[in-house]
């Protein structure tokens, strides 16, 4: 049984609108014990996705576990903005040590606490795609495989940002990123590469893999909430759109992160030991190019040089998604 | 208690004894019977309460064990060689944090040519690391060094590498005295951390720091080296009074009160050296030894009280500054600066190349009488560099180094037909 959003009759909408909802099933956000693990007065740019999502995830892993949390951070945006010595913004127990080992610091902060019988204290690490799928991926599915009792949270905004926006393995295809340029006869990042770290985590048969974005931000809670009733290796990818990074304003952050999922480019689901257990349906399906034309770093696609062969290529990877997670209403589960 | 035993075994002991209460164990030779070892003792009942934890890696090894340390767990890893290498960035991130983790180095060669034998290269690339370096002579200093050293880097809160020699210490059975639990509770108290990651009281480990505040972070980085040099002899002399032996400290001499020239050196070699020596002496050679325990901290003005009184000296190390020579020579001839002493070097034992008696006798005598050039390397193939080189200069494809090597000696044909 996946989440269930909430309808408010008065508007008919999924807003994460709180004052209508009986106190229990409000937000964690919205709560007044809400723990801001992530104070105000960090330097993420204005409409960041990243800072967003994990002031959600942080938040809610806290209120689940009782304020109980110890959080692991790889290098990167979220590394960067929120610690610049001696201004951390961090109101929880945080490390950082490298870009590429956050989930086995993670396995060490875990195994100290198991062994010292501080069972109630619990583990999450983060870090952006780059350090997940690509540089700290060995460590990462070391901790998964060896299920050791972690929560890491991907906050995928698709390059690396922090660096100056290049391509990571979670770059969609033909995205213009600073080592993905739009010049020559296949402008962008190349297709058919790339890495869907969701479902190799899947394929560790770990207790829990969920994907998110911060366009359902009660989705996210639910998910972490969950997340955190388990014990072993969880794994959340969230979706954080980057407006620096992608060229899109700073006001549609929510916007991105919504027509990722609503044109099935970025399928949310979740999943148990392996097998998905729930989909959040489209609501209303869009096709890519709403998604795709308000960012910049498709913008060689659109226009005098229009690519339309490359959209319907980026078409075909979305309605693949929409299948094989049976992301409509009329489709499969 | 007396053993006839492995020198990885006792150094496995010794580490339960010291009540570790995260492992963390990749394999590489030559030091993986250490962790195999205490993973049998951990899965056993007999090491408890302690993580055992069998990670992807060495950088993930060196990874887990900084989250372990942080979070307040006395935090253990072994490796050697290509493992030291490759778990590097997590090296210095151990010791910038200041997180007290021992790690055992089974020393052993730095490929490429892979070669999995004895010789210092691998901590020696470390040697700016930010951690401790303590070089073990025998087993038995082997196994007293890791009881010292967890009570040393806990005090300082930086991080320490016993070494011990690859295969020479590691692999050889010899007789161990094995502390009792009491003994080394006595001497060596619970962790109580400097910093700690506790959700009752939160800080921020790892931060950012521009360059406002990072000189100061690295000084004191230096500044606990240089407590070291004072800690190190008065734990070795509370060790001695404990247990009851001469073990660690910064140097150890031997015949060296009369001596005109000393050897210097690091580790198992101490003993071939010793034998020679103790030869030489019988036959009236006024020749002494300086063995360094410590490599980092370097004890220089020690270095340079047990070499002043002589005329010359020679370090034999089982490393090499390629384009430079030696290198912990460089450092004894900073200790000796303004002295006048002639120093030599000789590089010997890389790859696990032996060092014989003979060839020692030989090499200690020319340094008697100076004949020696500024860089020696002892019982190299002069025929099989020079043909080597000879190739190079005829042929443009002259092909792998290292196979053709072995094919000229005839030990394995590199080539079909």
């Amino acid at each position: 049984m996946g989440f269930q959003p909430v309808k408010f009759y008065q508007t008919g909408t999924f807003t994460v609108g709180n004052r209508l909802l009986a106190p229990m099933d409000r937000s964690v956000q919205a709560g007044q014990t809400r723990s801001n693990s992530i104070n105000s007065g960090h330097r993420a740019c204005q409409g960041c996705g990243e800072a967003l999502g994990a002031r959600y995830a942080i938040d809610a892993a806290m209120a689940e576990s009782n304020n109980q949390l110890i959080a692991v951070n790889a290098t990167g945006c979220l590394e960067v903005f929120s610690t610049p010595y001696p201004e951390s913004s961090w109101q929880v127990p945080w490390i950082h040590s490298l870009f590429g080992n956050a989930p086995a610091v993670a396995t060490g902060v875990a195994a100290a606490m198991k062994v010292k019988g501080k069972t109630d204290v619990r583990v999450v690490a983060q870090g952006g795609d780059g350090s997940t799928t690509d540089i700290g991926f060995g460590c990462l599915s070391g901790m998964f495989e060896r299920n050791d009792d972690v929560l890491y949270i991907c906050y995928d905004n698709e390059a690396y940002m922090n660096t100056g926006v290049q391509r990571s393995s979670a770059t969609p295809p033909a995205a213009r990123t600073a080592t993905t340029m739009p010049v020559g006869p296949e402008p962008g990042n190349v297709f058919g590469q790339g890495k869907n770290l969701p479902e190799i985590a899947m394929a560790h048969g770990i207790p829990y893999v969920a994907t998110a974005t911060v366009a359902d931000l009660r989705d996210l809670e639910y998910k972490v909430r969950k997340a955190m009733k388990m014990h072993g290796a969880r794994y959340i990818h969230l979706f954080v759109p980057c407006p620096l990074g992608w060229g899109t304003a700073s006001s549609d952050t929510i916007l991105m992160a919504r027509l990722a999922k609503e044109s099935g480019m970025f399928p949310v689901f979740e999943a148990e030991h392996g097998e998905v257990t729930g989909v959040l349906k489209i609501r209303r399906q869009v096709p890519v190019e709403e998604y795709m034309k308000p960012q910049k770093r498709f913008a060689h696609l659109f226009g005098t040089h229009a690519r339309p062969d490359m959209v319907a290529r980026i078409q075909a990877i979305a309605d693949r998604n929409i299948r094989k997670y049976g992301l409509l209403e009329d489709e499969g589960n | 208690m007396l053993k006839q035993t492995e020198g990885s075994k006792a150094v496995a002991e010794a580490i339960s004894l010291c009540r570790p209460e995260v492992i963390c164990a990749y394999p590489i030779s030559p030091q993986t019977h250490i962790v195999e070892a205490l993973g049998e003792m951990v899965k056993a009942g007999r090491l408890t309460p302690c993580e055992f934890i069998n990670v992807e890696s060495e950088f993930a090894a060196m990874s887990v064990a900084i989250g372990a340390s942080a979070a307040g767990a006395r935090a253990y890893t072994a490796t050697a060689s290509q493992g030291l290498l490759f778990m590097a960035e997590a090296v210095y991130n151990a010791s910038g944090l200041g997180l007290p983790i021992v790690m055992t180095v089974a020393n052993r060669a730095i490929g490429a040519p892979i070669n999995i034998w004895n010789d210092h290269s691998d901590s020696l690339s470390q040697r700016d690391s930010g951690w401790m370096q303590l070089f073990a002579e025998t087993n038995q200093e082997a196994v007293d060094l890791h009881i010292q050293a967890f009570r040393l880097a806990e005090e300082l809160s930086m991080p320490i590498m016993v070494c011990m020699d690859g295969f020479i210490l590691t692999h050889a059975f010899e007789r161990v005295d094995i502390p009792s639990q009491q003994q080394v509770d006595a001497y060596l108290p619970p962790f109580e951390p400097r910093q700690v990651l506790d959700p009752a009281e939160p800080v921020s480990i790892g931060a950012m720091v521009g360059p406002e505040a990072f000189m100061e972070v690295r000084y004191l980085a230096h500044a606990k080296q240089m407590q070291a040099i004072e800690r190190i002899p008065q734990l070795a002399a509370e060790f001695k009074q404990a247990f009851g032996r001469d073990s660690g400290g910064l140097i150890r001499t031997y015949c060296t009160e009369d001596a005109e020239t000393i050897i210097i050196a690091m580790g198992s070699v101490l003993g071939t050296i010793k034998d020679t020596v103790d030869e030489m002496r019988l036959e009236g050679h006024k020749i002494g030894v300086l063995g360094i325990i410590s490599y980092r901290p370097f004890p220089l003005a020690q270095v340079r009280a047990a070499l002043i009184n002589s005329k010359r000296f020679l370090v034999l190390e089982k490393s090499l500054a390629v384009g430079m020579g030696g290198i912990v020579a460089t450092d004894v001839r900073m200790a000796v600066t303004g002295t006048g002493l002639k120093g030599f070097t000789a590089i010997a034992g890389l790859g696990g190349r032996p060092i014989t008696k003979a060839s020692l006798h030989k090499l200690f005598r020319e340094a008697e009488g100076e004949a020696l050039p500024p860089v020696t390397f002892l019982d190299l193939d002069w025929e099989a560099v020079n043909k080597q080189l000879e190739r190079e200069r005829q042929t443009r494809r002259s092909g792998p180094v290292a196979e053709n090597i072995l094919h000229d000696k005839g030990i394995v044909s590199a080539k079909f037909g």
